[in-house]
């Protein structure tokens, strides 16, 4: 399916993951030198439990292809039940969205321990992979067509679009 | 014979009349809310005065969630003084909800159930109407809670089932989930366009009790206030899973609505997800336990890698 966007589409994928586990296990995937896709940037939140649905809604009003929410195995939430509420939450948020329409492979949900960065790596590929098939989100920066705001585009170079400019402090200064 | 029949008013109106005055004369309540007959049919009444306790029906017009007035955003209405209430069992469930949510002392208020056999899509009528298939509310169909229990004074006789719709709201869900993705996509974005965001749908709910509403928060701005189909989207899913395990399937939100969104079938098929998941009904056992904001150890996570 739309495998026209393999070659030249590059997906843009956010991460909301909880500070315990996924984030150090991402860490650990960095500084093992796993090879991982590019696609992700990563919100580091608190816990699971911190994560709104709503975040999942801003990220492809904002013009993601994909989200990844991802947290500490069950049993060992540093807050002890966040990530039990989270399960409860997220279970019900993706039955929704399937309802209202959205691929569910556009959202990808995973217990990352801190010392499961191969797991994060393959995470990150997968995710990165079923985004590569389904194309960009078309259908929902389609509800607002002029109104998606411009994302953070150097990708291969790691720093943000918007960090690099400086220019409109310095007028305001 | 020409027309829809007309129905009487269900059993239990005279009790219901004598059992408010004797509330109001005795000063237990200062306030009966109930159901009047009024120039363009049912609506809600509040009742101060004993004498114009006969003012009260109860009919398959009565179609109102009158919990909607406990809701604590409404502190004007528990200002009066203590409430009875009159409600039918779906109204029941919502108190209970109340309840669960300690958004409600008990003590404020009197409940007098009603045994209920069902009642009207539209309540706007002069006469009540004999239900059937093309008019009788789609929600009263498979109801369980045609006999309150979380009452102080139940009255009525036992009613029989309601009719079966034309189409029931199962049916229209299962209908929904057979279509493919793209579908379901193009038809709830369509639904959704026609929204003029004017929270009627939350204002009717007796379980939206958030004093600020998030579609209120401006900074950070989640859920963007223009009417058009992206902050719909948003604003509608937001709704709708912010009352997912807690929605008591009264159909106000959807009566309520000027463009005619279906809420009930997103309403209901967060009730079959919950049911599905946690085996949760919304029940009038205040101390059922609602399910989000509860958890198991083993629950299910075959969504999760």
């Amino acid at each position: 399916m739309n495998s026209q966007h393999s070659d030249t589409f590059e997906p843009r994928i956010t991460a909301f993951v909880c500070n315990w586990c996924t984030y150090t296990g991402a860490d650990l995937a960095g500084t093992s030198r796993l090879h991982m896709a590019s696609n992700v940037r990563i919100i580091r939140l608190p816990c699971t439990g911190r994560i709104d649905p709503l975040f999942i809604v801003k990220a492809f009003e904002r013009g993601a292809d994909g989200v990844i929410v991802s947290g500490c195995h069950p049993a060992d939430c540093h807050y002890t039940s966040g990530n039990y509420h989270a399960r409860r939450r997220f279970a019900v948020f993706h039955d929704i969205m399937q309802f209202l329409g959205v691929d569910p492979r556009r959202m990808t949900f995973s217990w990352v321990s801190a010392s499961e960065g191969a797991k994060w790596k393959d995470v990150v590929n997968e995710t990165v992979a079923n985004i590569r098939e389904l194309g960009p989100y078309e259908a929902y920066r389609a509800l607002a067509p002029d109104a998606v705001e411009p994302w953070p585009e150097a990708v291969d170079g790691l720093t943000p679009a918007g960090d690099q400019e400086p220019a409109a402090k310095e007028v305001a200064s | 014979m020409t027309g829809p029949a007309i129905a009487p008013a269900y059993a239990g109106v005279d009790e219901l009349r004598r059992v408010a005055r004797e509330l109001l004369e005795s000063g237990e309540v200062r306030v009966i809310i109930g159901w009047e007959d009024a120039r363009r049919g049912a609506r809600p009444v509040f009742i101060t005065d004993p004498a114009e306790a006969d003012k009260l029906i109860f009919d398959t017009r009565c179609v109102h969630n009158l919990v909607t007035y406990l809701d604590p955003r409404r502190d004007h209405v528990s200002e009066l003084g203590r409430i009875g209430l009159v409600v039918k069992g779906c109204d029941a469930k919502a108190v209970a909800g109340l309840l669960r949510e300690s958004q409600l002392s008990r003590d404020h208020v009197v409940l007098i159930g009603m045994r209920c056999g069902g009642v009207l899509e539209e309540g706007e009528l002069p006469e009540p109407l004999a239900l059937t298939p093309e008019n009788v509310a789609p929600r009263c169909y498979g109801c369980d809670n045609r006999e309150p229990t979380l009452t102080d004074h139940l009255l009525g006789e036992p009613q029989p089932e309601p009719p079966r719709p034309v189409m029931t709201i199962d049916e229209r869900v299962a209908a929904l989930d057979d279509l493919p993705l793209e579908e379901r996509w193009a038809f709830w974005t369509e639904q959704f366009s026609k929204c003029v965001r004017c929270y009627a749908c939350r204002q009717v709910c007796p379980l939206c009790i958030c004093e600020r509403c998030i579609v209120e928060k401006t900074q950070p701005l989640w859920i963007e206030s223009a009417a058009h189909p992206r902050g719909n989207f948003s604003w509608n899913l937001t709704r709708a899973i912010h009352l997912a395990g807690r929605c008591v399937d009264c159909g106000e939100c959807e009566r309520f609505c000027p463009v005619g969104i279906p809420l009930s079938l997103l309403n209901r098929k967060l009730q079959q997800i919950v049911h599905e998941r946690y085996g949760y009904t919304a029940s009038d056992d205040p101390e059922n336990a609602a399910p989000i904001g509860d958890y198991r150890l083993d629950d299910q996570q075959e969504f999760i890698k």
